[in-house]
């Protein structure tokens, strides 16, 4: 049976996004959010306030989520990895996102490759509120990019759950 | 055009953005994200299994309407250093979304606020940011790195 002492602390290098920053992403992300800043649209005013082509802060996570097909991979890899492996070994089917805490970095540049970690640093007790019952937990995920700066830190505060 | 940070004080009120939320809305936003779980494209799974009314907005792409709703009003020097919020329930098509930000503190280049993502009388998201804002015409804060940037 897992227990909480076994997970917390554990730790996963997701290794390197399978996408690459890039601009159609960037502009599907301001369409999306019908976003007109000019940093995003107008490269006179992205070069001069950030040296270029930059993609929004808030894109962060876009980076690490991993292609649905690849011909080259034989099983499909889950975004958040962590999470999916507590609540299989917790044996809990479904889970929510309570809170998500965003400290941005270095911009990510055109062509960045992100790389992530992700660790779990705290766990509850087993309990019960009106979604069912499960436990709590939360994962840091740190983003770098391929020069090792750091360009974000995300917190999930999760809750995996069994419904009644 | 930019905020400068001497125009910005405690109480000080974003102007308010309404979102009409639609499944395209909710699609697109999953699709920019790259977020394809099945609440936010599926409405059966949605409905029968997740058990909320409709498909309905995901964490990322809400993330990307609070950047959108915030640097409507910073212009493009504002800079996020961070966000921090919380879903209460979700927000599904048909939804009409109203951001609202009140500054809570100004210091040292950031600018504090409190946004509340509503439906009807309903707070459906609350979040916390952090935004640089630069202090004169000539300031940018893009141009913080290292220990110029400690967000």
């Amino acid at each position: 049976m897992t227990t909480v002492e076994d997970v917390v602390g554990t730790k996963i290098d997701a290794g390197p996004g399978d996408i690459e920053a890039e601009r159609g992403y960037v502009l599907h992300w301001c369409e999306a959010t019908e976003n007109a800043n000019p940093l995003y649209w107008d490269h006179e005013v992205a070069e001069a306030l950030s040296g270029g082509w930059i993609a929004p802060p808030s894109m962060l996570s876009v980076w690490m989520r991993p292609l649905m097909f690849d011909p080259r991979r034989k099983e499909p890899i889950r975004p958040l990895e962590l999470h999916f492996r507590l609540k299989d070994a917790f044996e809990l089917p479904d889970g929510i996102v309570a809170s998500n805490t965003i400290t941005f970095h270095e911009p990510v540049r055109m062509g960045d490759r992100v790389t992530t970690r992700q660790t779990v640093t705290d766990i509850s007790e087993e309990r019960t509120n009106r979604l069912g019952t499960g436990r709590s937990w939360t994962i840091d995920v740190t983003y770098a990019n391929q020069r090792g700066e750091v360009v974000g830190v995300e917190t999930y505060e999760m809750f995996g759950y069994r419904k009644p | 055009v930019s905020a400068l940070l001497e125009q910005v004080a405690v109480g000080l009120e974003l102007p308010p953005l309404v979102v009409p939320v639609t499944a395209k809305t909710v699609v697109m936003g999953a699709s920019a994200s790259r977020d394809w779980q099945p609440q936010h494209h599926d409405y059966a799974w949605a409905t029968k299994r997740a058990g909320t009314p409709d498909i309905f907005l995901n964490t990322p792409n809400q993330a990307g309407w609070i950047e959108r709703f915030i640097t409507d009003w910073t212009g493009p020097k504002g800079r996020l250093g961070k966000l921090r919020f919380k879903m209460r329930k979700p927000v599904c098509p048909g939804d009409e979304l109203h951001f609202n930000g009140t500054v809570t503190g100004v210091a040292d280049g950031w600018v504090d606020i409190d946004i509340a993502l509503t439906v009807g009388d309903t707070t459906v998201t609350e979040c916390t940011a952090r935004v640089a804002v630069p202090s004169d015409a000539d300031d940018n804060p893009w141009a913080r790195t290292g220990s110029e940037w400690r967000p």
